[in-house]
């Protein structure tokens, strides 16, 4: 490389930074959004880089559902305890319960679109202006709309067609009492720069990841894994199978993928020959065409 | 597999209704590989529901339910694909005049224009708005695409004359490098792979063009221009004195050592350490994030500058620029807006708007001058306290403004610093 060009990783690594402490600069109580998952990782690291040798000025929220792998916990869990951060969870078991919201019906009921409904009282509860995501533009086309900086109505709503147009550097992150904002650092990122990422600063990510024997639920062609919180149908087969898994949600509508990826170069290598997106193993996202953006509009990540 | 070393190039497209631009960027994220199997499953069925059967490549790219109701591109979209030397962002950004705000957003941060012209049709109002706008925004690069060769027999008289008319209009504005290529974005004709139908065109197909061309003399490394962003005080045990200033070099390289004069103060100091977390650099240039420590404890924060003291950025209150209106609410003069520039942030007022332009014909017009969305116009702004800023022509990171409506807070005007 010339000696005055970013690579670009440098180059998205230097425009997240710069976003994350433009989020610090504009918002007096941000909230990063923390799941366990890959790109979350990701964020986290760079928020890190971005305020060193201080501490992160800002907490970290999850949104259990209840329906979370639990490698996927336990790895939370380890990590929050070495980096010595603060971590918020925002319950929808517990809101379940308390009766503030209501369990889908049915056999292949998700716990998906309750999660906006507890993450948007746990933004209110903890009085958070700005959660700060780890979400991208090339992972769904509602998604390639997105701005940075998103602004979100006292409801939580994101009114697509009505976006603050976003220029150069320049974020505008001003807002009325009651609306707040979600950042999206990695936007630009794709499902391998994140990967190059993970790859080039060692980061730590949970074993789901990696290739490994596990029972799944073939349906439809998703693999679903076996698990309490995966109702069985009389059309699933149950086998045991050799996979991995490219995306981290909830148990119930998180397919897995065939794959003998055993560490980061096998996962890149993989990655550059597949034909299927990222999210192709979503049930949450077959639900319709636009399942992502009404999911979104209504407050989803 | 390790990490390939690539670079990035951020590109914006452009063209009228109907001449192609969805299907140029289908097939490019198609031959690229960006598109996979599930969502070319999704798109071919939607094609048959909505349409004549014909595999529509805009519903890749227009992800909104509205967008794909009513068959229009309403935002600007971002798409991504990489090939083994670079990485391509791409702004795509709907054509209609009525979008001239989004071709703006798309154009700010694009290092390239790849503007469509309809071989049949020749030269429309909306290519001198689109080259126009690109020039405006000061794209270093603009490519020509004339396409649908193939329905003109792919001769080489209609390209040439195409090549001359767009030359004898890209001369009038102020774009470094020009290119044309002959292409047929549905055939596939000098997109991925030269064409054999025109052995009469000798240049690259339009990706090994975006793929070569050369973008790293497109920053600003001469005039140093730090903006600081935020002051990182951790005030612990390790790092009991540790004053860091954050921010992300606008342009210029920084060193170790290098005597620099920080605005607005004045005063100076030299330059201790620069830190991209626990490692140290000793250089540091456009577009990278760092945490910069001074020699001296000087009070400086955000918005504030630093820069070298035989090289410093205009101060001032007073600021002419070419504004573009993003608002359906006019701008009104003399009523006090937000102004954004670099990290820093105050009030304004629009004393004067000199003339706007006729973004067709690149006319001025002098004898109404209500700014309306869409509009682009001369103006001079006054502000409460004085910035530090370029031209926009010398460097894109201090020469750029955003107005911000102070009742609504929405974003209503971008503006370029002359």
């Amino acid at each position: 490389m010339n000696r005055l060009v970013l690579s670009h990783i440098e180059e998205l690594e230097s425009e997240a930074i710069f976003i994350i402490r433009e989020l610090a600069a504009q918002f007096e109580r941000p909230v990063l959004l923390f799941s366990g998952g890959k790109d979350s990782i990701v964020v986290l690291h760079l928020a890190r880089k971005a305020f060193w040798p201080s501490k992160l000025p800002f907490p970290l929220l999850h949104i259990d559902t209840g329906h979370n792998f639990a490698e996927t916990i336990t790895f939370r869990d380890n990590l929050i305890q070495k980096l010595g951060l603060d971590l918020r969870v925002g319950s929808v078991q517990e809101a379940i319960n308390r009766g503030d919201i209501l369990e889908e019906k049915g056999l292949l009921k998700s716990r998906n679109s309750l999660q906006s409904n507890v993450l948007l009282s746990s933004l209110n509860t903890g009085g958070f202006d700005a959660a700060i995501g780890g979400a991208r533009r090339d992972e769904e086309k509602a998604r390639a709309k997105e701005r940075f900086f998103s602004h979100r109505d006292d409801f939580g709503q994101w009114d697509p067609k009505n976006q603050r147009p976003e220029l150069w550097n320049l974020f505008n992150g001003k807002k009325h009492p009651g609306e707040h904002f979600r950042i999206f650092p990695i936007s630009n990122w794709t499902e391998l720069d994140v990967w190059h990422y993970i790859q080039k600063e060692k980061l730590e990510i949970p074993n789901l990841y990696f290739s490994h024997e596990r029972e799944v639920i073939d349906r439809d062609g998703i693999l679903l894994a076996k698990s309490e919180h995966n109702h069985q149908l009389e059309t699933d087969s149950l086998t045991s199978k050799q996979v991995r898994f490219r995306t981290i949600g909830d148990v119930t509508c998180t397919g897995a993928v065939h794959s003998v990826a055993k560490n980061i170069e096998e996962i890149i290598l993989e990655l550059q020959s597949t034909r299927i997106t990222e999210r192709g193993g979503r049930s949450d996202d077959r639900r319709s065409q636009a399942a992502m953006e009404d999911r979104k509009k209504e407050g989803y990540f | 597999m390790s990490l390939k070393e690539k670079d990035i190039l951020r590109f914006t497209t452009a063209g009228s209704v109907d001449d192609g631009k969805s299907t140029l960027i289908g097939r490019i994220l198609y031959d690229s590989k960006a598109i996979h199997d599930d969502q070319l499953e999704t798109i071919t069925a939607d094609s048959k529901r909505t349409g004549t059967g014909e595999l529509n490549l805009a519903l890749l790219t227009d992800g909104l339910r509205a967008e794909r109701e009513q068959g229009i591109t309403i935002d600007v979209a971002y798409r991504y694909f990489e090939t083994e030397k670079r990485k391509f962002i791409i702004a795509d950004t709907p054509g209609h005049i009525e979008y001239t705000r989004n071709m703006v957003t798309g154009a700010s941060t694009a290092n390239l224009a790849v503007i469509l012209v309809d071989a049949r049709n020749g030269i429309m109002e909306q290519t001198y708005r689109h080259a126009f706008i690109a020039s405006l925004l000061r794209i270093p690069h603009i490519i020509f695409c004339i396409n649908k060769m193939d329905l003109v027999d792919f001769k080489e008289d209609v390209y040439d004359k195409l090549v001359k008319d767009l030359s004898g209009f890209s001369n009038k504005l102020n774009v470094i490098d020009v290119r044309f290529i002959p292409i047929s974005a549905l055939k596939g004709d000098n997109v991925v792979n030269r064409s054999d139908n025109m052995p009469w065109y000798r240049g690259g197909s339009l990706l090994y063009t975006l793929e070569n061309i050369h973008v790293s003399g497109d920053y600003n490394h001469i005039d140093c221009r730090f903006p600081v962003q935020y002051v990182i005080r951790p005030q612990t045990e390790d790092f009991p004195d540790y004053r860091g200033y954050a921010g992300r070099i606008a342009s210029g390289i920084f060193k170790v050592g290098d005597e620099v004069t920080l605005l607005p103060s004045g005063l100076k100091s030299s330059i201790k350490s620069i830190d991209v977390m626990e490692s140290s650099v000793h250089e540091a240039f456009a577009p990278m994030s760092v945490s910069m420590q001074l020699m001296d404890n000087l009070d400086l924060s955000r918005g504030d500058m630093i820069v070298r003291a035989n090289n410093q950025p205009v101060v001032s209150k007073n600021i002419e620029v070419m504004l573009c209106w993003l608002s359906n609410t006019p701008l009104k003069k003399g009523v006090k807006y937000t102004i954004m520039h670099t990290t820093n942030e105050c009030k304004c007022v629009v004393k004067d708007v000199l003339y706007k332009m006729d973004v067709n014909t690149l006319h001025r017009i002098e004898n109404d001058i209500d700014v309306q969305v869409n509009d682009i116009a001369r103006v001079n702004i006054s502000l409460s306290k004085p910035i530090f800023w370029d031209s926009y022509a010398k460097n894109r990171g201090t020469g750029s403004i955003i107005i911000i409506d102070p009742s609504t807070l929405n974003t209503v005007g971008a503006g370029m610093i002359i």
